[in-house]
């Protein structure tokens, strides 16, 4: 790591807090992002469809208007499929079955101190330490 | 009005997750590597988010959202089954590939082919969790 990227990591971070204070304190909701998108997914969400459709398009769309003064845009995911399908997947039901991910439980919970969102955070960063842990490390797959 | 601040609250959670480091899969499998060449940065990542909102917090208690509504009230701790299979799926699926919800969707326009699969396997599963959740919940609480 180089001192740029915490200075960035930290500057981001305060950009993500301020994104779910405004979300909280102006729409009375919590900035998460598995639910807002599994909310029109599996239909739970739809009497909110417009809220969420348009936080997902302020999502997608300001990326592409940052880009191009942006330097570090490759997310260099891995090209193994297999691995990008598995982790989808159960990033997908993990989520949902939770009810929760990096941003509801873990930005928005933990910050709300609330039990759920602590052991929550707490379960993820371990399963992901030990999943990294097996598949670098042991398997040597990513 | 409640379309146009869910659509600059998405906006400014994109540019913070770009921003941040979020989207780069190098750098969440480097934070979760602990027995690796760890790298910090998402510390300060979650640091920078968690603090401001804890002031926000603060702030909603005896009011009520700009827009209208309510806040959305406290969930009663309910440290259940369900939370810790998800949240164990959820973490080891996001130190497999490297992306969490929010960073995947937020790198559809420039994360390639492989950005794609893995948003279409995040859809997937989303439905396939509701069956499994819907069980999860019918189960009896072990004595």
């Amino acid at each position: 790591m180089i001192e740029q990227d915490w200075i960035m990591g930290a500057l981001g971070g305060l950009m993500i807090g301020a994104a779910a204070g405004l979300f909280l304190l102006a729409n009375g909701r919590i900035m998460g992002a598995s639910g807002i998108l599994g909310g029109l997914v599996d239909g739970s969400g739809k009497d909110s469809w417009l809220e969420r459709v348009a936080f997902l398009a302020g999502l997608v769309l300001v990326p592409i208007l940052i880009v191009p003064i942006y330097t570090v845009v490759d997310t260099h995911i891995t090209s193994n499929l297999w691995v990008v399908i598995a982790g989808g997947l159960m990033v997908g039901i993990g989520t949902r079955i939770a009810n929760g991910c990096t941003s509801g439980h873990g930005v928005c919970g933990i910050s709300r101190l609330s039990p759920r969102g602590i052991v929550a955070t707490l379960y993820y960063l371990l399963a992901g330490g030990v999943a990294v842990y097996l598949f670098r490390h042991i398997l040597g797959v990513i | 009005m409640r379309a146009l601040f869910a659509f600059l609250s998405g906006g400014l959670f994109g540019a913070g997750l770009l921003v941040s480091g979020m989207v780069d899969t190098t750098k969440v499998q480097g934070w979760l590597d602990l027995f690796g060449d760890w790298d910090p940065t998402l510390a300060f990542v979650l640091g920078g988010a968690v603090i401001p909102m804890f002031f926000v917090w603060r702030l909603t208690e005896g009011r009520r959202p700009a827009l209208g509504g309510f806040f959305p009230p406290k969930p009663h701790v309910k440290l259940d089954r369900s939370l810790a299979i998800g949240s164990m799926l959820f973490g080891a699926g996001w130190g497999l590939a490297g992306l969490c919800p929010g960073p995947a969707i937020a790198s559809l326009s420039f994360g390639g082919l492989g950005g794609l699969v893995f948003f279409a396997a995040m859809l997937a599963g989303m439905l396939v969790a509701v069956p499994i959740r819907a069980r999860l919940e019918a189960m009896p609480r072990p004595a």
